[in-house]
């Protein structure tokens, strides 16, 4: 019998009609996630040929991009600020009514980040095939899901058929050994990762994240590396499915209840590579040996250890580009930069351990004078979870600005920015040009070492703190 | 959709590795519903000072530039998010083919959707593209071939599905419907 990677067997089962030379394969899709940005046209697309949603309970739809996240603009009176956000907004609610697509709204207890909350409702699982119009969408392969970002086209065409037409992918193992050291985070491995891999390494290909570090990491962790798959260019990361998948799933709403449940798992136990399989690429990480990590370019590549300096590259003008750009030299330290900003939340780091790390850090400690801190929960179950907790009392003491949830300063679509040449320090997942503000200046960083950056007003190692 | 067999062109080079949608098109302007008239906003903090005027430093703001289909790029054009806006600006300004040695793979499925070549070549016509800004360039859709004024033509890697569509003017989503009853006994097989 042949050996089988987790991508194949997701893959083959989902294949409609297999590719050919002439034609792509057709793929069933069996969740399809919206949000209010990349949906409107595909919308459009359906209205103009009179179709309907084909398969409105495959569909789910959230608001996060252009969401104030200011609480007297979503639970008040206060107008949203942008007058196209507010009617994309709207657009989005009209669209779900018309195709009867369940949409958590703006003031609904669901509503979050579409990749934060699907898995807090156990909508995302083992095995499933789940696209969204957004490139984060690589988030569920934590879960053993085989979950991309797609076009609007796209978007429309599976609103049409529940399908999309899709070339195979190639298949790259990234497999991770050793334990990673004290206040070293997955997002610091991911870093890592992408800093070995580098920015277009994964083009054409589906990581695998395996090995004993990736087996030892929780959901959340998880999720934050395969959502910055997409960083290294890869569509799609995922992590064969495990008791620490089946604990985290386990009386989810949208889980399997009762018998379902025990056939579900016994399924799901299936989903892993098969001994033997073999991948198309493979890289092997030492998480044992790593540090913190923050970026200090304008790309997740250009990434070093926090106490390594910048390095000194010759003859490459993107190099050049992002270091005038950033008004740093090489061979500079990164440790002890001033920072204006910093911003804790998105679809990398948003969920509640990332909330119960940062608190750690600040517990008893004040975000250092001229410092602005943005706390963005990733949902507002989170932000319940989190007040509930006790963690946003912590971060209010410590002064820290703590929010209603959405993608917020990520990409500043919302109007929350870092202005034209302040330092955030950030832990979402792009540092790219203008990404959080024109002109904005982004170091991406865990949520630890954001958290100890606040604290001192510098680039600071988070381990001096813990 | 327009049948497209052929871009004859000059380039306009930017020399630029790791060009991201964020420059593309910034996430700003994505608040928009619909896809037209994204032109005017296509490399948007690149093309533009901050009081609102043309950066004369700018590659498309050059006199030369004016009129150029062909866009030449650095590796790794268009990774970044999902945002279809990006290839919506660059038709919306002219823009009919992008040559880079590795186009992203989010950013090439949505360019084949709207009549955008994502042609990738080889590291020495990349750089001889480079090292020539307005070379005048011929991208036969049909044979797959890319011509440069020097006479060597290159072959061009496109999918061959997504160059059915493109030479004939075919939407793929008339494709995809078109296997409903094979996507109906799909579902049906699986209970779903």
């Amino acid at each position: 019998m042949t050996a089988h990677t987790l991508f194949e067997k997701v893959w083959r089962a989902h294949e409609v009609v297999p590719e050919t030379p002439e034609t792509p394969a057709v793929l069933y899709v069996d969740l399809h996630l919206i949000h209010e940005v990349t949906s409107p046209q595909a919308f459009s697309v359906l209205k103009s040929l009179g179709l309907p949603v084909r398969r409105p309970g495959r569909t789910l739809a959230t608001m996060d991009h252009s969401t104030p996240t200011a609480s007297e603009q979503v639970f008040g009176n206060v107008p949203i600020r942008v007058d196209a956000a507010a009617k994309q907004v709207r657009q989005l609610e009209l669209n779900a009514a018309d195709f009867g697509v369940e949409l958590f709204g703006m003031r609904d207890a669901r509503r979050g980040i579409v990749h934060v909350i699907s898995p807090q409702l156990g909508a995302t699982q083992p095995g499933m095939t789940i696209v969204c119009g957004d490139s984060h969408t690589s988030t569920h392969g934590a879960f053993g899901a085989l979950a991309f970002g797609i076009g609007s086209t796209e978007v429309g065409h599976v609103f049409a058929t529940q399908c999309l037409l899709q070339r195979k992918p190639r298949t790259f193992a990234v497999n991770v050994e050793g334990k990673l050291p004290p206040g070293v985070t997955a997002k610091d491995l991911i870093l890592a990762i992408i800093g070995k891999v580098g920015v277009s390494g994964g083009t054409g290909h589906v990581f695998e994240y395996r090995g004993s570090t990736i087996r030892a990491l929780s959901m959340d962790e998880r999720m934050t590396i395969c959502n910055m798959s997409i960083e290294a260019g890869a569509r799609a990361g995922m992590v064969a499915p495990d008791e620490v998948t089946f604990e985290y799933l386990k009386d989810k709403p949208r889980a399997p209840q009762g018998a379902h449940w025990e056939a579900a798992v016994e399924r799901w136990r299936g989903l892993v590579s098969d001994a033997g399989a073999a991948f198309d690429a493979a890289v092997d990480i030492d998480a044992a040996r790593l540090e913190p990590m923050i970026t200090y370019g304008t790309n997740p590549g250009m990434v070093v250890p926090i106490s390594a300096p910048i390095p000194d590259i010759a003859g490459d003008a993107i190099y050049d580009k992002a270091l005038g750009y950033m008004g740093f030299h090489r061979g500079d330290a990164m440790l002890g930069k001033p920072v204006n900003v910093v911003f804790i939340g998105s679809c990398t780091n948003g969920r509640l351990e990332d909330l119960q790390a940062a608190a750690r850090v600040l517990k008893g400690r004040k975000v250092a004078p001229g410092v602005r801190l943005l706390i963005v929960p990733g949902s507002q179950q989170i932000k319940a979870d989190a007040e509930a907790a006790g963690l946003a009392e912590i971060f209010k003491t410590a002064g820290a600005d703590w929010r209603e949830s959405g993608c917020s300063m990520c990409l500043g679509m919302n109007g929350d920015t870092v202005s034209a040449g302040q330092y955030a320090v950030s832990t979402s997942n792009r540092n790219f040009e203008g990404r959080q503000g024109v002109g904005a200046r982004t170091l991406l960083a865990s949520p630890l070492t954001a958290a100890a950056s606040a604290v001192r007003g510098r680039i600071t190692d988070p381990r001096e703190l813990m | 959709m327009e049948p497209l067999k052929r871009v004859h062109s000059r380039t306009v080079v930017l020399p630029l590795s790791n060009v991201d949608t964020d420059q593309i098109i910034p996430a700003r302007f994505l608040t928009t519903t619909t896809k037209e008239g994204l032109g005017r906003q296509l490399f948007a903090d690149w093309r533009y000072r901050a009081d609102g005027t043309p950066n004369p430093d700018f590659v498309l703001n050059r006199a030369d530039a004016r009129g150029c289909q062909v866009l030449v790029a650095g590796r790794n054009f268009g990774c970044g998010s999902s945002r279809e806006h990006a290839p919506w600006a660059l038709v919306d300004y002219g823009i009919r083919a992008v040559i880079s040695t590795e186009i992203a793979d989010i950013f090439r499925s949505n360019a084949l959707k709207n009549g955008l070549l994502p042609i990738t070549v080889d590291d020495a016509t990349a750089a001889w593209l480079l090292d020539h800004p307005g070379a005048e360039v011929d991208i036969d859709l049909g044979a797959a071939r890319l011509t440069l004024p020097t006479g060597t033509a290159v072959d061009v890697p496109i999918e061959a599905f997504a160059r059915h569509c493109l030479m004939n003017g075919l939407d793929e989503l008339g494709f995809l419907r078109s296997k409903l009853p094979d996507i109906e006994r799909y579902e049906a097989a699986r209970g779903a």
